[in-house]
């Protein structure tokens, strides 16, 4: 690896983000140097299908690269990979590497996205038990589960039930355990949430929601049970995905703003001069929740802050203001969201769930914020008008399902 | 070997050698064209591998999914040559392709 000491952008974090802000700064005719930090091995890749079509074997790793290799070089961009950032001088515009090299910078992007949230309860630290969110985690998990039969899946939010759904596939028993009362809770309606217990009882996942997993029992090393305040459930594969924490203890101790994420502007910078940050770690206001400010994790969050980053740095500033959207896969169930339903008072069901193919659309005082729409594109496609305009449609109008939504857009839309 | 001819948003010209069995948009972004940003990866979620499809040859395409059809509604100047890249299995048989990137949505 070849290091020089400073790069006019420097970007930590090889993952979505960094690696669209590169992309966006030469697209956007950026001729300073960029170097980006990432502390994985890989070449920039596309995380989604982790849990989906690389868990599954359907795609190989070199199918998951956003960019091919070559692409870097082209763009005269320094890749530093299996470094690790570990403090920042921002007075003296810095960034201090793990190996103890230190880099200077014209403009800082901080993209490191977020790490895994561990378990805490005893038995953590046991053989067997695995996360989902970097490459290494997978091939980890992976090897592990050829000889496994039973596996435990902690934790009831899309990776989970990601991991569920593909590990299902694979042939293994698989029971869920989420803490909460229903599945999802934190991103979908109870509509949603409903549906996907079912939808994975009747493929076999064994879904069990308010319960707590409290240790994590194991003998030479190797976990054999997973257990609750009443029960015991023998497994010899842990699976969790509990949730990320933010990466952003180096800004935080930098000096920039930090809670629940780098506080960013709506161009992405920071509190900090010259720091601006995007992804997964950042928290910015979003004019999808009325303003309030939150990090949402989404491939659509990381690559259009990004963009909007590369603006900024290009002193042609462009406020963040994409809609956001989402998807999951599980099994044959193809999930697409649009919006954001944090703060919805109602979550109206349109078509039949029992047929796999339905919408929830989320209100706000009677106001469209959000759809999550599953295995029905079409309204997931003419729903995204409804959630910009941010319209009010007569509830009879939005339940019927022979009503396509673009007819309950204004004439002029 | 198949032959594409790939128009990009600049509106230069290139051949490229597409290898078989892969996706059109995996082609594409593995050939350079960073317009193409393929968000989804190839999972028909997200309208943004959008080309225009071109030539004798396009008539031999696969017919489009009902999906792929429903999500380039999501697409700004859709038209009938209108596809989404990730959903166009490349063979030999579509040596000769014309391909033009779409403007940015
Ligand atoms: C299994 C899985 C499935 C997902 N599925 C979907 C999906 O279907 N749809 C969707 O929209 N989103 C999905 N997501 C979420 C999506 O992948 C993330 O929102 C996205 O990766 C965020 O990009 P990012 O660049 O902010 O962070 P990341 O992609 O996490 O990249 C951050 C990078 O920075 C590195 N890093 C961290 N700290 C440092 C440091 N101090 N120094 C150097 N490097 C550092 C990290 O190792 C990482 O490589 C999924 C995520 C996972 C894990
Ligand atoms: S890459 Fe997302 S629809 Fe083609």
């Amino acid at each position: 690896m070849s290091k020089s000491d400073h790069f006019d952008v420097l970007i930590i974090g090889a993952g979505h983000a960094g690696a669209q802000t590169a992309i966006a700064l030469r697209q956007q005719k950026f001729e300073g140097t960029i170097g980006i930090v990432g502390d994985e091995t890989e070449h920039p890749y596309e995380r989604p299908p982790l849990s989906k079509d690389y868990f599954l074997g359907e795609k190989t790793f070199d199918r998951l690269l956003i960019r091919p290799e070559s692409f870097w070089r082209e763009r005269k961009v320094s890749l530093m990979l299996g470094h690790r950032a570990v403090s920042l001088d921002a007075d003296a515009r810095t960034i201090f590497l793990q190996d103890g090299a230190k880099i200077g910078y014209g403009d800082l992007v901080w993209a490191a996205g977020g790490r895994a949230r561990r378990l805490s309860c005893p038995g953590f630290d046991l053989g067997g038990i695995h996360y989902v969110r970097t490459r290494a985690d997978v091939d980890a998990l992976l090897e592990d589960a050829e000889a496994a039969t039973r596996v435990a899946v902690i934790g009831g939010g899309y990776i989970g039930l990601e991991a569920a759904a593909s590990l299902s596939k694979l042939g293994k028993a698989v029971t869920l355990f989420e803490t909460a009362d229903r599945l999802l809770a934190r991103v979908a309606g109870a509509p949603i949430s409903h549906f996907y217990a079912d939808a994975h009882r009747r493929r076999g996942v064994a879904v069990l929601t308010s319960i707590n997993i409290v240790e994590v029992l194991g003998e030479q090393d190797r976990v054999f049970a997973v257990r609750s305040d009443h029960h015991t459930f023998p497994c010899d594969l842990v699976i969790v995905g509990i949730g990320i924490i933010p990466e952003s203890e180096v800004l935080a101790k930098g000096g920039a703003k930090v809670e629940n994420g780098v506080w960013v502007d709506a161009h992405g910078a920071t509190s900090l001069p010259h720091v601006y940050a995007a992804g997964d770690c950042a928290a910015g206001e979003s004019q999808f929740a009325d303003g309030a400010r939150l990090r949402i994790e989404s491939v659509q969050n990381a690559n259009d802050t990004a963009t909007s980053v590369a603006s900024s740095i290009m002193g042609a500033p462009r406020p963040y203001a994409a809609t956001p959207w989402f998807w999951s896969n599980q099994f044959d169930l193809k999930l697409q969201t649009v919006g954001l339903c944090t703060g919805h008072d109602e979550a109206v069901v349109r078509g039949d769930p029992e047929t796999e193919s339905f919408s929830v659309i989320y209100l706000k005082q009677g106001r469209v914020i959000a759809l999550d729409c599953v295995n029905n594109v079409k309204d997931y496609v003419q729903g995204r008008k409804l959630v910009e305009l941010g319209l009010s449609p007569a509830l009879s109008a939005i339940v019927d399902s022979d009503i396509p939504l673009k007819n309950l857009l204004p004439p002029t839309a | 070997m198949t032959i594409l001819h790939v128009t990009n948003r600049d509106g230069d010209i290139r051949e490229i050698d597409a290898p078989d069995g892969r996706s059109l948009m995996e082609t594409l972004r593995n050939a350079g064209y960073d317009e193409i940003e393929a968000l989804c990866g190839g999972s028909c979620a997200c309208a943004t591998c959008h080309v225009y499809v071109d030539g004798e040859v396009a008539s031999r395409l696969q017919p489009m999914s009902e999906d792929e059809n429903d999500l380039l509604d999501a697409a700004e100047d859709r038209n009938e040559r209108s596809r989404l890249s990730c959903q166009i299995k490349l063979s030999a048989g579509l040596s000769g392709l014309k391909i033009t990137i779409a403007p940015e949505s």
